[in-house]
């Protein structure tokens, strides 16, 4: 009899544990509004969305700040394992790849409409894996510039790098004019700035063939990025600190280092990093690997992706097309939220006619980095890129700490991404 | 308490044990205990058995992967046998970790709980002013969240940012690099004990408080200095607290995570696998392979499990060796 009474309490604790997950999602029956949920972390999107609210009673979209980044990424693809996912989510264009591979978004080739020429073809690229299908539409874009205080430049009567070579140069007379300033650092703890640089320098770290992965992380030109930073900062020509600590916000905002290699959403960052500062910077084209050349890559950028779990894909689709190449929500999202729009229509717009807060002496920065991103070096993602940013930042913190070789921590890199993908049976080529 | 108040106290609640009048086989009161522990049995399933119970089972677990691993249907979860395990217990970085671990808790455990024993000492002593200011002074760093604390230290390591520094500076002195190398270990050490002890010292000095004054007068009078009565009436009779304070203090060493995790933005020196338990986050979070997390989950599990009951199996044997004498 005991045994039955115990059996019985447990069902009813399961029973009622299982109603309570349940039940939850069934937001806009067939009358009535649509009711699409857009899990987001860009600042200001709740605004934007406001627009949208009140000019399509029928479809309405409410925003939900869950995580950013990476942590996003996991949540949403746990979210989807229980069914649970969003309609819409903000996805970076690296995690596509990853998100994909775990059924997480939903091929909305079928539901578009003219949408492809409204972007440039290296984004276009990367929201269809170079397949057929298209998994999400590009919202922004991050590509990449050199960053440095103009009147600390003419100071040490420096000349602003236009080749790699130059920029050692720089740095080195950098040290040599005063032993406390750097003019950079090479910081370990974000991966998507070296992979801008490797895609600058001519890397596609993934490419698909037929149905094997081909990896080359560990190629010429990313080799060369590698041995390039540390050669640098083995020579202590450049700092091997990690940026977006205290120290660096100090640094940065005294002028002990002069430069930054970043993208084209810095002001922001440095805005906040470096308050004393405003004004004092100017922006230039990433120094090049070949004379007079124009080649960048990105860092950051993020795309609106539509997801399996939602019951009403025409009209989220709707909604991100709308998002993503409207006139008036791209003037939105550039002034609600301070992003670089990927439409390419949107990177001239009126929204983008005057400088950033912080570079006000810099009028046509908006222009130049029109110019600028024209030369946006394709990139390549692969299902893995945070098993290779986990192993870059390990293997890349070590090697810039003791200052040791750069090559071979990014054959470790190399390596630690094979192997995952390979122990999880795919096919790979190196 | 002596081990003869022990034994007196266990004879007694047995003899009142055996008053109760035991319930009859028949009839609704037989079912009676097992009401009442049904809560606790729920509540013991459902949220200790079954996510253990899930967790082992998604370590025996893997996902697969079909051509490029795009599109639905590309993955799917297999079998995987104690794969995963062994692959875990291969990679030389979790075995790195618990090195690290290991020296980390060779600082920390010895330090901190020198320093709970010491300061509780030293408030218990007769004489003593300020004994309630000075024990929550003392307690007050362990009301701090270990993330915050973490992050208040990580500044006062960081050169350029910290008053420490500065001051060095100023004095001409060499400035050390607290978040590089070996030091990494000093510093993060630091930020235990500092958390730590207070809280062992609450319990350590709530037994001693509880010690009847007569033993120390009986030591007195056979000339006992304040010293002696610490070291030789004191010690002894708190080593219970002691050996409370040294398990909770392991386990709390095995699972350190969020000071190293809350310091590794600041510096190169810590990896994202520094311990075990943030080599489990990694896997699991950093680079979404839950199966590979779970199994290395319950290796540390085990472990943490072992080096318990060894430690308690060792204290016990040791107290009925003294009890014999």
């Amino acid at each position: 009899m005991h045994q039955r009474t115990t059996v019985a309490a447990l069902t009813a604790a399961l029973t009622t544990a299982a109603l309570a997950g349940c039940g939850s999602s069934d937001g806009g029956g067939s009358d009535g509004p649509v009711d699409l949920t857009y899990w987001a972390w860009a600042p200001g999107m709740e605004q934007v969305v406001e627009l949208w609210n009140e000019a399509n009673p029928d479809i309405q979209v409410t925003v939900k700040e869950q995580a950013a980044g990476d942590d996003l990424v996991t949540r949403t693809i746990t979210a989807a394992q229980a069914g649970e996912a969003p309609d819409l989510v903000q996805a970076e264009y690296q995690a596509l790849p990853t998100l994909v591979s775990n059924d997480v978004l939903a091929d909305i080739s079928g539901e578009l409409d003219g949408a492809e020429e409204q972007f440039a073809p290296g984004l276009w690229q990367q929201v269809t894996l170079g397949t057929d299908a298209v998994y999400a539409l590009p919202q922004d874009s991050g590509p990449m510039m050199f960053y440095y205080r103009e009147d600390l430049f003419a100071e040490y009567g420096l000349e602003v790098p236009t080749t790699w070579e130059e920029f050692a140069d720089t740095a080195r007379a950098v040290r040599d004019a005063d032993p406390d300033t750097y003019l950079t650092t090479f910081s370990a703890n974000d991966a998507g700035l070296f992979a801008g640089l490797a895609q600058q320098a001519g890397a596609r770290w993934w490419t698909a063939d037929g149905e094997t992965w081909r990896v080359a992380i560990d190629d010429e030109a990313t080799r060369r990025v590698a041995e390039f930073w540390g050669g640098l900062v083995a020579e202590d020509a450049v700092l091997n600190e990690p940026m977006y600590t205290p120290a660096w916000n100090q640094a940065i905002n005294t002028g002990e280092q002069l430069a930054w290699v970043s993208a084209v959403w810095a002001p922001g960052t440095l805005s906040t990093a470096a308050p004393d500062t405003a004004g004092s910077w100017a922006m230039a084209p990433l120094p090049q690997w070949e004379e007079g050349g124009n080649a960048t890559g990105s860092w950051g950028g993020s795309t609106t992706a539509v997801t399996n779990d939602g019951q009403h894909r025409e009209a989220a689709v709707e909604f991100a097309t709308w998002l993503n190449t409207d006139p008036e929500a791209l003037a939105a999202l550039v002034t609600e939220g301070g992003i670089y729009p990927a439409a390419t229509a949107a990177q001239t717009g009126d929204a983008l006619a005057g400088p950033p807060a912080f570079f006000e002496n810099q009028p046509d920065f908006y222009a130049r980095a029109a110019e600028i991103a024209q030369g946006t070096a394709p990139a390549s993602w692969g299902p893995n890129v945070n098993v290779a940013y986990g192993a870059f930042n390990d293997a890349f913190a070590a090697a810039a700490e003791s200052r040791g070789d750069f090559a071979e921590a990014l054959a470790t890199v190399h390596r630690a991404t094979v192997d995952d993908m390979e122990s999880h049976g795919f096919q790979v080529a190196e | 308490m002596t081990p003869r108040m022990t034994r007196r106290m266990t004879r007694h609640t047995k003899d009142v044990a055996e008053d109760v009048p035991r319930p009859t086989r028949r009839g609704p009161r037989r079912g009676a205990p097992y009401a009442f522990l049904a809560p606790a049995i729920v509540l013991f399933l459902l949220f200790f058995a079954l996510p253990i119970g899930y967790a082992i089972q998604l370590s025996l677990r893997t996902v697969e992967v079909q051509g490029l691993g795009l599109g639905s249907g590309a993955r799917r979860e297999v079998w995987a046998g104690l794969a995963n395990y062994t692959d875990a217990l291969a990679d030389p970085e979790l075995l790195d970790g618990a090195l690290r671990v290991a020296v980390y808790g060779l600082i920390v455990v010895p330090v901190m709980l020198g320093l709970a024993l010491v300061f509780a000492l030293l408030l218990d002593a007769e004489r003593v002013r300020g004994r309630r200011a000075g024990r929550l002074l003392i307690f007050l760093p362990y009301a701090i969240p270990g993330v915050i604390a973490a992050l208040l230290w990580g500044f006062l390591y960081l050169p350029s940012v910290s008053p420490l520094h500065r001051t060095l500076d100023a004095l001409g002195l060499p400035e050390p690099d607290l978040l590089g190398g070996n030091a990494l270990y000093l510093a993060l050490a630091n930020i235990a004990v500092w958390g730590g002890t207070g809280f062992n010292m609450i319990v350590i000095h709530t037994s001693l408080r509880a010690i009847p004054a007569e033993l120390y007068e009986a030591a007195r009078l056979d000339g006992c200095s304040q010293l002696q009565i610490a070291l030789r009436v004191k010690i002894p009779l708190v080593t219970p607290s002691l050996v409370l304070t040294f398990f909770f203090s392991i386990i709390a060493t095995l699972q350190v995570f969020s000071e190293p995790t809350t310091l590794r933005p600041l510096t190169n020196s810590v990896p994202t696998t520094w311990s075990p338990l943030m080599k489990v986050y990694q896997d699991a979070f950093g680079t979404g392979d839950i199966h590979s997390a779970a199994a290395t989950a319950v290796i540390i599990a085990l472990v943490t499990l072992a080096l318990s009951f060894g430690f308690l199996r060792a204290a016990g044997a040791r107290a009925r060796q003294g009890e014999a004498r």
